[in-house]
């Protein structure tokens, strides 16, 4: 084709500061889409992603301006154009999907006048058709009952939901290119697979181009034809999709794609240090100063997009012919590290038969009699060992958080013991004596949100150690702050710093000095590498397994993401609507025989590998609350054998000779045994 | 994205300052808000100073030379008992300044502290309370002060300590919002999590927070205050005479309004320029704190 649907040249972007210093944000930025092509752009947080989306909307950020080059669309200058040609333009030809379709909606329309809105807008559909398109659209996106959900209001629709609606809304006008930003990010697997095969299989069908940002390999290697790397502010690698992930040229890429842990590969991956500098600081590459290629050309000289001779692969390094002899498939087998530690046999905490609900009835409830909901969590019991690590694992909805949080005493049970020594933790914090709640603590998955913004570093730390150790004087604390700064990698520096002034992955080092300021034996971990970039994952999944190897610590470790389980875990837990499924150590867990519940999440994994597809088993439908008897799972469930299932709890068996490992399912066991070798094959 | 991560070399040059000076440091950037400051400073200073420098004694009356316009010697001119206008602006606002000033003080002090803790306690003693601040807050509040002035008399002490109440049940409302917005925050929580105290969780982890909030509508409602006050005045129930005062001058000179206007612009001219400077002010206050190292804004 002799002319692309999109041609971005020489693109920069950047804004003042009040000092008046120019700070870039996107530099020489040049791309190419073709119609019907889908290019994936990935890269660290503030590489410039979602800039240059906005950008192919014709869209700048209040306060940054167009410093050189051009956006061009179907061969429209999209800077060039009128407020009024850019309305024509947007909702018709492009189409932007945005990251949190809950926000994107109105929250005080029907679903279906929204879309009806979408519609009249962007279309000539005549108002008599318009609903009738309405209802196709929705069948379009995979949405049962079209007639029915267009009578909704957004929040009564779950997240993919309220995806697939906003898919909807941008396919209205048949749009010749969708821009995508983070469409899927903070959906569950399994309905993050869903999305993205409705995604795969309308741009086949339509032949719509697409620009697909995210952070996420495995998402970017499932969507893409096309793979742009970003790294400050620029585009370092463009290549076919199998190729940036079979081979890739920048240094960058292989760093990434490192340190992303695998489902098939157990042990910490490697980490990347450091963290993208500002575009155009630099005079050299931005990448010299955490590449493992740097020589001095790096620091001096930029380098320049070039192409690789005699493929369709750009790449701008000064080194790429040395980082393509070097054998990736080795190095990234080398990369994944165990760090050995030893479980003890005494238990740490041992939970049984443990019931939380949310459920408080109200006055009138309680004088009606009105029958309790089935609680939120039920039936949980299993015990964590000294020095080892427990995952919980499930969906949004299992109830991995609510039981961590009873353990931390921010909840409290209402039925079964929570044994930790000789004390029972079924009741809150208030009622713990010090020297419990001190050997107990919590990280949370944000820090943004768990690090009070008004505190510095050293204030923050300076807490625990206060309330545990009220024996320790000013300068002992002092000491003692430098000490944890130190052990979570951090120099003294950071102490009078805010967390508004560190990266994501520094305040989460915060974080975790705070938790081992107590000196605590057990460590609950919420989610506590999902707001980090992989690159910074990794380097924080090994300081906690540092962390543990040096003091024998505990870990309960809540994550949505299998591979990192696989990672890091010992044994595993797996949870559907607060009722235990599985429960077993890694290997066990990873190999079949599987729950059914467990053979769907591992289905639904996305791994940085353009040619391997995901298995979806079960149907994405949420459920707000688990079924009042038999087994959990029953109402999604893609082994279901019949009546049983519906009437009655599943028993507890175990695969035989692996006496620890435990599924709850009424499949006999041979079956699970055998039906499972269609997933086990990936 | 423009967010940008500060890198190293930026980061080592930033040094804990205090409170005061960071938010200075950005108050200053701001013309409007400086242009309040000044403002309010002057009149601050004129309240302090004006009994030694005043060109004539504002108490002076002169049966000759009634309701006079502007001269050299009388710059605003004379009110109806001959007393220089001038004089008596720039001191009638002593009483009204030192009134609303801890009066204003109080209100944030007692008022904040009762709407964290409630938005921090919630369940029901604040459902309780909050229906109790709502029953007063539905009474005028002019009918309110002067129903505590009929009973109690106008006495200065008894007027501060009735606007410090009145004005503090507006600061729990305002508090208590602020401390919904952090207390169900996950750094509540982890504290909540390690068995701090209340009373820590409160002074430690969500006054810092709630603090801004609490100064820029205690600035905003200083300014409610000060008309209030002078409202009050007007009507005759607050600085007695001979004083002078601003609300009560401009009460007694209305009526020759169309032969001496400036009896009433002096007063008018001096209250609105501490109201337009403390609105300034309270503005570019807001701005400044929230700019400020909670959003690490590179300044």
């Amino acid at each position: 084709m002799s002319q692309s649907l999109v041609d971005i040249s020489d693109l920069t972007i950047g804004y003042y500061t009040q000092k008046g210093t120019l700070v870039h944000v996107l530099r020489n930025v040049s791309l190419k889409i073709e119609a019907g092509e889908t290019l994936g752009l990935v890269g660290e947080s503030g590489c410039g992603k979602s800039t240059l989306g906005q950008a192919m909307m014709g869209y700048l950020r209040s306060g940054s301006q167009l410093l050189g080059g051009s956006v061009r669309f179907s061969d429209l200058d999209m800077f060039g154009l009128t407020p009024r040609q850019l309305e024509e333009i947007r909702g018709k030809q492009i189409a932007l999907i945005p990251q949190n379709a809950g926000e994107a909606l109105t929250p005080t329309l029907r679903i279906g006048n929204q879309i009806v809105e979408a519609i009249e807008l962007h279309t000539d559909i005549p108002k008599g058709k318009a609903k009738e398109r309405m209802l196709a659209l929705l069948g379009q996106v995979r949405l049962p009952q079209p007639e029915v959900l267009a009578e909704r209001y957004p929040h009564e629709l779950s997240g993919g939901q309220q995806q697939r609606v906003v898919v909807a809304m941008a396919l209205a006008a048949e749009p010749e290119m969708l821009v995508l930003d983070e469409p899927t990010t903070g959906l569950d697997v399994t309905t993050q697979a869903h999305v993205l095969d409705l995604l795969r299989d309308i741009v086949a069908e339509m032949g719509t181009a697409m620009m697909y940002i995210s952070h996420d390999m495995g998402v970017i290697a499932r969507v893409s034809d096309r793979v742009g790397l970003m790294y400050a502010g620029e585009i370092v690698e463009d290549a076919p999709a199998t190729e940036m992930f079979r081979s890739p040229a920048h240094p960058y890429a292989r760093g990434l794609l490192e340190s992303i842990p695998r489902l098939s590969m157990s042990g910490v991956a490697k980490s990347m240090p450091g963290h993208p500098p500002i575009p155009g600081t630099l005079p050299g590459c931005s990448f010299a100063p955490r590449c493992p290629f740097a020589t001095d050309i790096c620091n001096t000289e930029p380098p320049i997009l070039n192409p690789i001779p005699d493929r369709q692969h750009l790449v701008s390094c000064h080194h790429w012919e040395e980082v393509l002899v070097t054998n990736f498939d080795e190095k990234l087998n080398e990369s994944f590290q165990t760090v050995e530690h030893t479980i003890g046999d005494e238990p740490a905490i041992e939970l049984s038969d443990v019931e939380i609900s949310y459920y408080r009835p109200g006055v009138i409830d309680r004088l009606r009699n009105i029958p309790h909901p089935p609680t939120t969590v039920s039936d949980v019991t299993l015990t964590v060992r000294r020095g080892e690590t427990l995952a919980l694992v499930g969906e949004s909805g299992s109830g991995k958080t609510t039981i961590v949080r009873t353990i931390a005493g921010l909840l409290p049970a209402k039925g079964g013991h929570i044994k930790f020594g000789d004390f029972d933790l079924r009741v809150g914090v208030d009622d713990r004596p010090t020297q419990i709640s001190k050997q107990i603590q919590l990280i949370f998955q944000n820090p943004d949100a768990s690090l009070n913004p008004r505190h510095t570093v050293a204030e923050i730390i300076d807490q625990p150690l206060k309330l545990y150790f009220p024996k320790m004087n000013r300068d002992e604390r002092r000491e003692r702050q430098v000490e944890l700064l130190n052990r979570v990698r951090l120099s003294d520096k950071y102490r009078l710093r805010y967390p508004a002034q560190l990266s994501g992955g520094e305040k989460q080092r915060v974080a975790i000095a705070r938790a081992f300021a107590a000196d605590p034996r057990v460590v609950l971990c919420d989610e506590v590498t999902s707001a980090l970039d992989v690159s910074v994952q990794a380097a924080v999944l090994d300081l906690l397994a540092d962390l543990q190897k040096e003091r024998n610590t505990t870990y309960i470790f809540i994550t949505h993401d299998l591979a990192v389980v696989r990672a890091f875990a010992d044994r595993v837990a797996v949870l559907y609507q607060g009722r235990l499924c599985e429960l077993g150590t890694v290997d066990e867990i990873y190999q079949p025989p599987y729950h059914p519940y467990t053979e769907t999440l591992m289905g639904a994994v996305l791994e940085p590998d353009p040619d391997m597809e995901p298995v979806l088993l079960a149907s994405d439908t949420p459920e707000l609350a688990p079924p009042s008897q038999g087994c959990p799972f029953q109402r999604r469930c893609p082994r279901i054998i019949g009546d049983i299932c519906v009437e009655e709890a599943p028993p507890w068996q175990s695969p035989p000779g692996e006496m620890d490992h435990k599924i709850r399912c009424h499949l006999p066991m041979d079956e699970l045994l055998n039906v499972q070798e269609a997933t086990s094959s990936k | 994205m423009t967010t940008t991560t500060p890198t190293e070399g930026q980061l080592t040059t930033v040094k804990r300052r205090s409170f005061v000076a960071e938010t200075w440091d950005s108050l200053r950037h701001s013309v409007a808000g400086m242009i309040g400051l000044i403002l309010i400073i002057s009149h601050l200073l004129l309240a302090i100073t004006s009994p030694y420098i005043l060109p004539q004694d504002p108490l002076e009356m002169n049966a000759q030379s009634r309701n006079e316009a502007p001269s050299a010697e009388h710059i605003f001119g004379t009110d109806e008992l001959g007393r220089d206008v001038f004089s008596r602006s720039m001191l009638g606002g002593r009483v009204t300044l030192v009134v609303t000033i801890v009066a204003i003080g109080l209100a944030v002090l007692w008022g904040g502290l009762v709407g964290i803790l409630l938005g921090f306690i919630g369940g029901r003693a604040d459902e309780i309370i909050m229906r109790i601040v709502d029953a007063i807050l539905s009474i005028p509040w002019l009918l309110l002060l002067l129903l505590v002035i009929a009973i109690l008399g106008t006495n200065m002490l008894v007027q501060t300590l009735t606007f410090a109440f009145t004005y503090g049940i507006l600061t729990i409302r305002v508090a208590r919002a602020a401390t919904h917005d952090y207390v169900t925050g996950e750094f509540v929580l982890a504290a909540r999590a390690r068995g701090e105290s209340r009373r820590t969780i409160v002074t430690r982890e969500l006054l810092p927070n709630v603090r801004d909030v609490l100064f820029v509508d205690g600035a905003m409602n200083w300014s409610w205050m000060l008309l209030a006050f002078t409202s009050l005045s007007f009507l005759g129930f607050g600085v007695q005479p001979p004083d002078p005062d601003w609300g009560r001058m401009i009460a007694e000179s209305r009526d020759v309004l169309a032969i001496q206007p400036w009896a009433v612009f002096g007063p008018v001219i001096m209250l609105s320029t501490l109201i337009i400077g403390i609105n300034l002010f309270a503005d570019a206050f807001a701005k400044a704190l929230g700019l400020d190292r909670s959003q690490g804004a590179p300044v």
